[in-house]
């Protein structure tokens, strides 16, 4: 009975040490989140979005710049004001073999607003199409209710599934395995939840050459864990590497770092419409008039706040002081904006000027679990609020709480962040800029309720603009009304550090994916 | 976190405290102190709690810098080494500064107050409410106590911190909240020490012949079966001290503890964990020095508070 | 004894409604999940329509009516963030916890009593004071800072262990299990002696105790006359006393073991349930909030139930009941 046990102990062992040795060609990749699904469709949510760009293609790319590039389609062409014609590519199959078509596609953006129990779905992005038209299995058609300039960019937002495999499939069929069925670079083993998902590499791939066979990627939460995991070599790269921890890993000789730009843009929030603001206060406590309402209070507020000394200091050098939403370069983005210079005299000027010569008392509201540093950063405003008279207190919260006080409008001041996962400014400024305006769809994330009705009608003549240049101009000009009037103060645009092992690259992206198939082995 | 305490202690513990008796009570004092201090750890243990429990009073006074006036710290000063000086050389930052240019010590300091603050007061209210209780339920006796008793037990046998867990969980942030956890996660083992001691002390002698002198329930309570109560009642609670400390560090350490504006040791720890491995490692590890001196010193007291006054462990 | 099982149950039963009734009060009043999960980008439309499909648009009376109602049936509902039951969920995770928890007592038994046993023995020597000294530094250290310091040494520092996660696991009897695996092993030995270091020194303390209340006794002296040795008298007379009560209080304290591993299994990213609950507090999933705590609180009601039967059994002046 001993010697049995003894046996199979001896065996399993083997096993092990073998299924440890055949790994050679592994990617095991440490990251941040894990998904919620692995139904493409059920959240909108990047983890999710970044891990079904290993098992799914996307009609349109991006790029790691956000840049449009062909994907499952190779052009796409506006046919007249509202058609938009999209070529797709040849010759694709999904890893069970059957071939990529046109019905594919339609099947996918009928299933986005029918996916049950979604807490965040992609119906956004394909609600303006009126008719899906195949026009043969390699060309579709796309039919708007109104000029859609934006349409392109809607559809780089999700990937596209089988219909053989996934008509009817729930999300918990995606989880298993079993609907998972997708033209990307691998094919899903198994995810053991909490601890690993398993990929293997799809050798009748169309796009790029993969070097790895198989990747594995662990979700690492905790911060200093992940680091530490990547230092004792249990994985071979990781994301988010903390900004604390750059210059010390920037001196370990096996260890490699990139980092890129980023669209996450952190920015206060300010209460710019109502009279009675729920935390401000005179300097004795009393009632006061909501100062937040003058926009030379709000550009005070803008001018005292060193971004360059919060990016030096709290971000550890990984941040860019910001003067929009979307970093320079981006399509839409003014260059005529510069980030607001740190000016405390000039902002005491502002301030008795608006006739708070003396200041007032505040709160900062800000989560602790969502940005980088993000408490910290709330802190350091507060230092430098208080140090040109306007006496704030800082508190901040989980972001279960946080996020749903701050959408009832409870804060008069408030550290948010944003992604602009379209990489073209026009989405943050109908969603934080634009007057609230729930029928139409607008100002959802306008939690300080600012509204400017130039603002409001450009922005809205160049979301059905579809010439470019015209498009992009009017967005400007919108961006410049709404950042002019402080309608948000912009800090910073996080940079994102990757960290491998050496002999490893990766460009990194400015949304902050890390895509297997574009790092580089390079020996 | 739990304690030696929490546990249902069976058989060779089980009958701890009834050896006290009513009478020569001063005598019995300096005897036990005169005992407390044959121990060597046990006295530089309660040196050391006197010396922090003196700095965390004074602390406001002590302190190189207020770390909470907004007004008198620096972001340029962030994330200095220990030793190091402000930029006009005005002060030194003898265990260095956090990311936001705090000095480490004064927040160590103001930190510790927070940590034993709430400590002290969640004890000290559980203690009044678990003993409140504990007596009234042995006095009143019948289904009333057996109620209240399976409450207790079922309590005790969940384990503090899950209880704290859910607490938080459905009360949200905030140092009275985080109080309030503490209080409910202890009160039950005063109530249930309390309640097993009375039924003890009751049998005796002096309680009958107070009875027979007519004094009132509640003065008999109170007055003569309370205070032969109160070794057992310092030993556990001196414990529960530390354990409430702990508790409320990993709490804050799991994010559900205090808020930013009033950092205990444990939320100083929280805030300085990733820093730990970059190189800042003092403005985690010294506030982590300062909770376990702390703790082991409470501990190293109440240890020896308990082999002084359980006289059954006396040779 | 039937009464009482009987009342036991009863009385199980009113603590998990009384508890379901809390905690979903508790999460609906902290906030709505859907400000968490959904895109920020998301017009109201697709906000009210996300609450509509969650059921969260429903008065939280009905709510938590639909809730019992499947309860009955076993049915805990469907996990708001990943859309599978959450028993499901958390039944995954089990396994993992389990196996650090059993590993971790087994470390506290294998270590901590004979620790505690020598401690007894040479309470006066230099020897049995170190002990003493460790055990109390071993239930003053919060489990979390001694997690990390594990990591920065045993896996940064000196690279011997890996720093997180579980490693590669094989099937027992259809259970994902990893200390079958050298790698398994590697993986479980830090986060198991964090979770251990606790229940060591509280190991060591109760054998102390043990031992030196035996030593005491009139059986040790009359073995001693009689002349056995030392060896002897404590390896097996003064051992087969104290192990009943200290291996019942460790017991008694698997439940506190499990609950515990929240933090360790957050530090360690070990995927258990406990990291689960903690993920799912952050977004306030409250099926699997609710489902976590009613799973566990059942595992203590019968962990509980189980030590007083058998204690009753080992010890018949103890009588099944009211304790008085």
């Amino acid at each position: 009975m001993r010697k049995k046990l003894l046996l199979t102990l001896a065996i399993v062992a083997c096993f092990a040490i073998g299924a440890t040795v055949a790994q050679a060609k592994t990617l095991t990749l440490g990251l941040k989140g894990e998904p919620t699904s692995l139904d493409p469709h059920f959240h909108n949510v990047s983890a999710n979005n970044m891990q079904a760009l290993y098992i799914f293609d996307k009609l349109i790319r991006q790029d790691n710049r956000q840049k449009l590039q062909p994907g499952l389609a190779v052009s796409w062409t506006p046919v007249s004001d509202k058609i938009w014609e999209f070529k797709l590519r040849k010759g694709v199959k999904f890893h069970d073999g059957s071939p990529f078509t046109a019905e594919d596609v339609k099947f996918t953006l009928e299933r986005i607003p029918n996916v049950p129990n979604s807490p965040s779905s992609f119906t956004g992005f394909v609600s303006t199409i009126k008719n899906i038209d195949i026009v043969d299995a390699n060309t579709i058609r796309f039919t708007t209710e109104q000029p859609s300039p934006l349409l392109p960019r809607q559809l780089a937002a999700f990937t596209i599934i089988s219909k053989k495999n996934a008509e009817g499939a729930s999300t918990a069929d995606f989880n298993s395995g079993k609907a998972a069925i997708g033209t990307g670079p691998y094919s899903l083993v198994k995810w053991d939840r909490g601890d690993k998902i398993t990929y293997k590499r799809n050798d009748a791939y169309w796009g790029e050459k993969l070097p790895w066979d198989e990747i594995v990627v662990r979700p690492i939460t905790n911060d200093g864990t992940r680091v530490a995991a990547l230092k004792s070599g249990d994985v071979d790269l990781i994301n988010f590497v903390p900004p604390a921890d750059v210059k010390h890993l920037e001196k370990d000789s096996k260890i490699h770092l990139s980092e890129s730009p980023s669209t996450r843009l952190i920015y206060l929030h300010l209460d710019s419409d109502r009279d009675d603001s729920p935390t401000v206060t005179g300097n004795n406590g009393e009632k006061i008039k909501n100062p937040l309402k003058d926009p030379r209070v709000r550009k005070a507020i803008s001018k005292a706040i060193n971004r360059k000394a919060i990016a030096a200091r709290i971000m550890d050098g990984l941040a860019v002081p910001a003067s929009q939403m979307v970093p320079d370069g981006y399509e839409g983005t003014s260059t005529r904006l510069m980030p607001e210079a740190y000016d405390p005299k000039g902002a005491k000027k502002l301030l008795a000027k608006a006739g708070y010569p003396d200041g007032f008392k505040i709160i900062i509201h800000g989560p602790n679990d969502r940005y980088v540093n993000d408490s910290d950063i709330a802190q350091a405003v507060a230092q430098m609020l208080t140090k040109i008279g306007i006496k704030t207190e800082v508190s901040t919260m989980p972001k279960s709480v946080y996020f749903g006080r701050a959408s009832k409008l409870e804060f008069s001041l408030m550290l948010l962040g944003w992604a602009t996962d379209t990489g073209e400014q026009s989405n943050c400024l109908a969603s934080l800029l634009h007057t609230y305006d729930a029928e139409k769809g607008f100002g959802s994330a306008n939690r300080g309720r600012y509204s400017n009705e130039l603002l409001d009608s450009t922005l809205e003549e160049a979301l059905v603009t579809v010439d470019n240049d015209k498009h992009n101009n009017l967005i400007i000009k919108a961006t410049e009304i709404g950042i002019g009037e402080t309608g948000i103060v912009p800090i910073h645009y996080q940079v994102n550090v990757w960290g491998m092992k050496k002999g490893l690259d990766y460009n990194g992206r400015t949304d902050g994916y890390t895509i297997p198939r574009e790092i580089v082995s390079g020996k | 976190m739990a304690d030696i305490n929490e546990v249902k202690q069976p058989d060779f513990n089980s009958v701890q405290g009834d050896g006290v008796l009513p009478v020569k009570e001063e005598s019995l004092l300096v005897q036990s102190l005169k005992e407390y201090f044959e121990s060597k750890t046990a006295a530089i243990g309660l040196i050391i709690l006197t010396v922090m429990i003196v700095v965390a009073l004074l602390a406001p006074y002590i302190s190189p810098q207020n770390p909470y006036d907004l007004m008198s710290i620096d972001i340029m000063d962030s994330k200095l080494e220990p030793g190091s000086k402000t930029m006009d050389e005005s002060t030194t930052f003898v265990l260095g500064t956090d990311s936001q240019g705090r000095d480490m010590l004064s927040s160590i300091l103001y930190g510790l107050r927070i940590s034993l603050g709430v400590g002290v007061l969640s004890t000290v209210i559980a203690l009044i409410i678990g003993s409140i209780i504990g007596l009234w339920a042995s006095f009143i006796g019948g289904r009333t106590d057996s109620f209240i008793m399976r409450v207790v037990d079922l309590q005790l046998s969940f384990p503090a911190i899950l209880v704290a867990l859910i607490l938080l969980a459905v009360l949200g942030k905030g140092i009275d909240k985080i109080i309030l956890s503490l209080v409910i996660v202890q009160w039950a083992y005063y109530a249930r020490a309390i309640r097993s001691n009375v039924l003890v002390e009751r049998r005796k002698e002096y309680v009958e012949a107070a009875k027979c002198l007519g004094l009132p329930q509640r003065r008999i309570m109170f007055g003569h079966v309370l205070p032969n109560c109160t070794p057992e009642l310092i030993v556990i609670s001196t414990v529960k001290v530390a354990g409430a400390i702990a508790l409320e560090a990993t709490l804050s350490f799991l994010g559900l503890g205090m808020p930013i504006t009033e950092p205990s040791l444990g939320l100083l720890i929280a805030n300085g964990y990733k820093y730990m491995q970059s190189g800042y490692y003092w403005i985690s590890f010294y506030p982590g020095v300062a909770l376990l001196i702390l703790i082991v010193s409470i501990n190293l007291v109440g240890d020896r508070l308990r082999d002084v006054l359980n006289p059954r462990l006396k040779k | 004894m039937l009464a009482f099982l009987i009342r036991r149950i009863s009385q199980s039963v009113m603590v998990l409604l009384v508890m379901s009734v809390l905690v979903f009060v508790g999460v609906f009043y902290i906030g709505n999940p859907i400000d968490i999960l959904i895109a920020p980008d998301a017009t109201p439309a697709e906000y009210a329509r996300a609450v509509k499909e969650l059921g969260l648009d429903k008065p939280m009376l009905d709510q938590y009516w639909i809730f019992l109602k499947d309860a009955v049936h076993g049915d805990l509902g469907n996990s708001f963030v990943y859309n599978e039951p959450a028993l499901k969920l958390i039944l995954q995770r089990m396994p993992a916890t389990m196996e650090l928890a059993v590993t971790a007592m087994l470390m506290a038994v294998f270590i901590g009593i004979p620790l505690g046993m020598l401690a007894g023995i040479k309470h006066d020597t230099m020897l049995g004071r170190s002990i003493m000294r460790f055990s109390i530094l071993g239930f003053s250290l919060p489990t979390f800072w001694v997690g990390l310091m594990f990591i920065i040494l045993f896996s940064v520092q000196l690279g011997w262990l890996p720093s997180g996660g579980r490693g590669t696991t094989v099937e027992l009897l259809g259970v994902p299990v990893s200390f079958l695996t050298w790698d398994g092993i590697q993986h479980l030995i830090l986060p198991a002696m964090n979770l251990a270091l606790f229940k060591t020194s509280l190991a060591i303390r109760l054998s102390r105790a043990g031992v030196q209340e035996n030593l005491q006794m009139d059986y040790v002296k009359f073995a001693k006359a009689k002349g056995l040795s030392n060896t002897r008298i404590i390896g097996l007379h003064v051992m087969k006393n104290i192990m009943i009560p200290v291996i019942t209080v460790l017991g008694m304290e698997f439940g506190g073991l499990i609950a515990f591993a929240v933090v360790t299994e957050t530090i360690f990213s070990w995927p258990g349930m406990g990291k689960l609950v903690i993920d799912s507090i952050g977004v306030l999933d409250r099926p699997v909030i609710v489902a976590y705590l009613l799973i566990t609180v059942t595992m203590f009601i019968i962990i509980n139930l189980l030590v007083d039967i058998i204690y009753s059994i080992l010890d018949p002046r103890v009588r099944l009941g009211d304790h008085n």
